[in-house]
């Protein structure tokens, strides 16, 4: 909630620009790995909004991107209709489902409700596989791809996905939702005490964040035109990569996710082209040095990172 | 019938009775002390009228209204605040977004609930921390802290619970002199405490419980030389003794 | 009628397999207070030193399950000394950071195994392994008998420890009061860390259980983590005896569920108990609830 300035204002200008004008002068493989950025911010910032700013964190929210994605899907397997319709269905999918699920888990705390959505996930992900009649089950869905290989539109979309989902955050959180919201993370007794019902404000968190997941969701369909439930209703490479990219950036902050996810998405796409399948340990391994050395992310642990390069020593203290 | 009536409120903790059929009328305007040794049940009291723990039989009545199972936050709503025995400061907030937490009760807008929080801090002498995080406040402004916050939402009764503890004896003037300020702006006060010295300054009338049950009702005066609160806080003999 | 009985016996005695590896998480549980999510990947190693001796010693896993039991101990106690101790208590924004920790080190794990061991389907069969008895039109599994038999011994010896022995008792007291137990001469971190190498040895013991009935793949542990942490919250956090329960009733459960649904569906079976746990059965649940 600090004050803008002109430096901020240029950067964000300067970024803005960039991220428009460039992508058509870069090839094939690049446009690729900026999709999937775009994509994951989406997703990193609308998990922040219930998990950074709300304090409820959830294990399982590969459910409303997959259901974002097979809103569309569906339509397209049963009734032959275009997936983009999906850009509507899928996230007001995610969060028609959503809302009772909120009401279910949130009378949930802290850890117990993290698991309660990873079994959800992992319910979601077992059903859509065994009811083979209406999902088309593990075969998974395959769609056409509207523009076939060209990549800019699709990241143009994705683009103001990122966007919008950011801008929706920035306006939440300076607004007495924003409060309401971290209040309800710092102390959630503290904050009925108030007079803030908890249980409809986290709500509040939850349909921002389970629609922006749900839109990643059906512009992944999409753009990869195939969906099977192992890939978008999986626990560690959407689930939990959520909440990695979200916990590198700085959890709690509007750009932390950016950043995270950035990071993430580059960083796997680089280690995957380098080491090939041995960047699959390297994430967790990651994960697990972040949470054990800088939890709050590099923007939230921005001080403790200075501190490492700073060259300062410590007052020496004389004497015993 | 009172502002703030409590009638036969009885809680239990599996086969321990914290709350032994409680009935008292607190006053609008006035302050109201509730003692009683270690243990007694005054904060399990003040945690039934808020329903932070429903009350097993009894109810509760507030301006007329019964509030006995109504959630936390709509009691809050209706104008009961309440201040915790263990300081619950929203840790990573600054001590103005704390206040304006409070007073988003009363308003949607973020520059009105800011205007009421300065307003408030103000009152209660805290403006030069405003910005400061709240985890990194000594106790004594923790607690002036959350009184702001509470009253940041315009109560019409607080629930002051222990607010002296753990302050020397210059803070703890500081805060009695809160307290009837707070009083003097309409707020209705019912307090519990075990700073004596706090209780006794800033009570119109009191009560003393003791295993949840009552076992005086009067003036500060009266209390203090009551039998039953002597006998309760420092045993038979002293009563004897008097 | 046989169906019925079959199903019933078979789910008990799976249950009691299962059970084994969620006492193992509950005294992790109810010392540390925090949700130990390593618990099925580190089953899984020790299921793979188990094959690893059977494929170069010809060790069955019933014997090959003594070594396991103390190399898993042993990588408990170390994860839980230098890494998870680390983060024990330390105060970051997203609250979880423990919880997250140990789902990270899985998958961690995972990947280490999978580099190793690909993730080919492994198992370690002998003629034993698909021996049936058969009882009045039901077919038991001799394996599943066995297995479940060591599982009860494993059961009712820990109950021994922990009743009878001084650091059994130990480990009782710093999980009902960590701060009691410090006052009564009891050291917490080293009690601490030697539950976590003791819940993994008994991981160790039910993943080995498991081997010779069951394929062996990296990821095999996902569904025995989420039965795990099930039979913990039915059961109560903490305690051996509804670990042991709750693991016999999820067992039969899901083999109801299996048999008489869908084989797809065992799974959900076990989640949805999860969930209606979670929400409705109070008592000793309600205390974890309102953390």
């Amino acid at each position: 909630m600090a004050k803008k300035n002109w430096f901020s204002l240029a950067i964000l200008g300067l970024g803005g620009v960039a991220v428009v004008a460039i992508p058509p002068f870069l090839g094939g493989y690049f446009q690729h790995v900026l999709i999937l950025i775009m994509m994951w911010i989406t997703m990193a910032t609308a998990w922040n909004l219930l998990g950074g700013y709300c304090g409820q964190v959830s294990f399982g929210h590969a459910v409303f991107f997959g259901l974002g994605a097979y809103g569309g899907g569906l339509l397209y397997l049963h009734w032959g209709i275009s997936p983009w319709w999906g850009m509507i269905t899928g996230p007001l999918l995610a969060v028609i489902i959503g809302i009772p699920i909120g009401l279910i888990t949130f009378r949930l705390r802290g850890a117990y409700f993290a698991l309660a959505m990873l079994a959800l996930g992992e319910t979601f992900r077992i059903v859509f596989t065994n009811w083979e009649s209406v999902t088309a089950g593990a075969v998974g869905i395959i769609t056409s791809r509207t523009w076939g290989a060209e990549k800019l539109p699709y990241y143009y979309i994705a683009l103001a996905i990122a966007a919008l989902s950011i801008y929706v955050a920035y306006r939440l959180i300076r607004s007495k939702y924003g409060y309401y919201f971290i209040s309800i993370r710092e102390d959630q007794d503290a904050a009925e005490g108030l007079g803030i019902p908890t249980t409809r404000y986290k709500l509040y968190a939850l349909i921002p964040s389970a629609f922006f997941t749900g839109l990643a969701g059906a512009v992944f369909m999409n753009y990869i035109a195939y969906i099977e439930p192992h890939l978008v209703f999986n626990l560690s490479a959407i689930s939990i990569m959520m909440i990695l990219a979200v916990m590198m950036g700085g959890a709690g902050t509007l750009w932390g996710p950016v950043l995270g996810a950035a990071i993430y998405t580059i960083l796997s796409e680089a280690l995957r082209a380098a080491i090939g399948p041995i960047s699959y340990l390297v994430f967790p391994v990651i994960a697990c040095l972040i949470i054990m050395f800088l939890p709050d992310g590099i923007i939230g642990d921005w001080d403790k990172i200075r501190r490492v390069f700073s060259r300062k020593k410590p007052a020496y203290v004389g004497g015993e | 019938m009172a502002y703030l009536d409590l009638n036969h409120v009885v809680r239990r903790f599996g086969g321990l009775v914290a709350v032994n059929d409680i009935t008292v009328g607190i006053e609008q305007g006035e302050i109201f002390g509730l003692i009683g040794p270690n243990g007694s049940g005054k904060t399990t009291l003040f945690n039934c009228i808020n329903n932070y723990y429903p009350a097993n039989s009894g109810e509760v009545v507030f301006k007329g209204i019964p509030i006995t199972h109504k959630p936390t936050h709509e009691i809050c709503q209706l104008g009961i605040g309440r201040t915790f025995q263990v300081v619950k400061p929203l840790r990573r907030m600054t001590v103005l977004e704390n206040v304006m937490a409070g007073a988003f009760l009363r308003t949607d807008s973020v520059t009105k609930a800011r205007d009421k929080a300065m307003e408030v801090l103000d009152f209660c002498e805290l403006l030069h921390r405003k910005d400061m995080l709240a985890k990194d406040l000594p106790i004594a402004d923790k607690k002036r802290m959350e009184i702001a916050r509470s009253l940041a939402g315009e109560p019409e009764l607080m629930l002051l619970d222990e607010t002296a503890a753990g302050l020397n004896p210059k803070e703890i003037e500081a805060a009695m002199a809160i307290v009837k300020k707070i009083r003097d702006r309409g707020v209705t006060c019912f307090v519990v405490e075990h700073v004596m010295k706090f209780i006794m300054g800033i009570s119109d009338r009191m009560m003393c419980i003791n295993f949840g049950r009552e076992i005086a009702r009067g003036t500060p005066q009266e209390i203090a030389s009551h039998l039953e609160v002597i006998k309760a806080y420092l045993g038979e003999e002293y009563a004897k003794g008097r | 009628m046989a169906l019925f009985g079959q199903t019933l016996i078979t789910g008990l005695l799976i249950g009691g397999i299962y059970a084994v590896i969620a006492i193992g998480m509950t005294l992790i549980m109810g010392v540390m207070k925090i949700i130990n999510l390593v618990h099925g990947a580190l089953m899984m190693v020790a299921m793979y030193v188990c094959l690893v001796l059977f494929q170069s010693f010809g060790l069955h896993p019933y014997i090959g399950m003594i070594p396991a039991m103390v190399i898993l101990f042993l990588i408990g106690y170390f994860l839980q000394k230098y890494s998870i101790e680390r983060v024990f208590g330390v105060e970051t924004i997203l609250p979880e950071s423990q919880v997250l920790l140990t789902l990270a080190m899985a998958l961690a794990i995972t990947e280490i195994v999978r580099l190793i061991f690909t993730s080919d389907y492994q198992s370690t069969y002998t003629p034993f392994s698909a021996k049936c008895f058969y009882l009045g039109g039901m077919s038991i599994s001799v394996p599943y008998l066995v297995s479940f038999g060591i599982a009860m011994a494993f059961v009712a010896a820990l109950h021994i420890f922990l009743t009878r022995t001084d650091l059994g008792r130990s480990v009782v007291a710093t999980a009902q009061d960590r701060d009691a137990a410090t006052y009564m001469g009891v050291d917490a971190k080293r009690i601490t860390n030697f539950t976590f190498g003791l819940g993994t040895a008994l991981a160790a013991a039910g993943g080995a259980l498991l081997l010779p009935i069951f394929y062996l793949f990296p990821d095999v542990w996902h569904p025995y983590l989420a039965k795990c942490f099930i039979i913990t919250i039915l059961g109560g956090m903490g305690s051996t005896v509804g670990a042991l329960s709750g693991g016999l009733v999820l067992g039969i459960a899901e083999t109801f569920g299996a048999t008489y649904w869908s084989p797809g569906y065992r799974d959900v079976v076990g989640f949805i108990i999860f969930i209606l746990v979670l929400l409705f059965l109070p008592g000793g649940l309600k205390r974890i609830i309102g953390r």
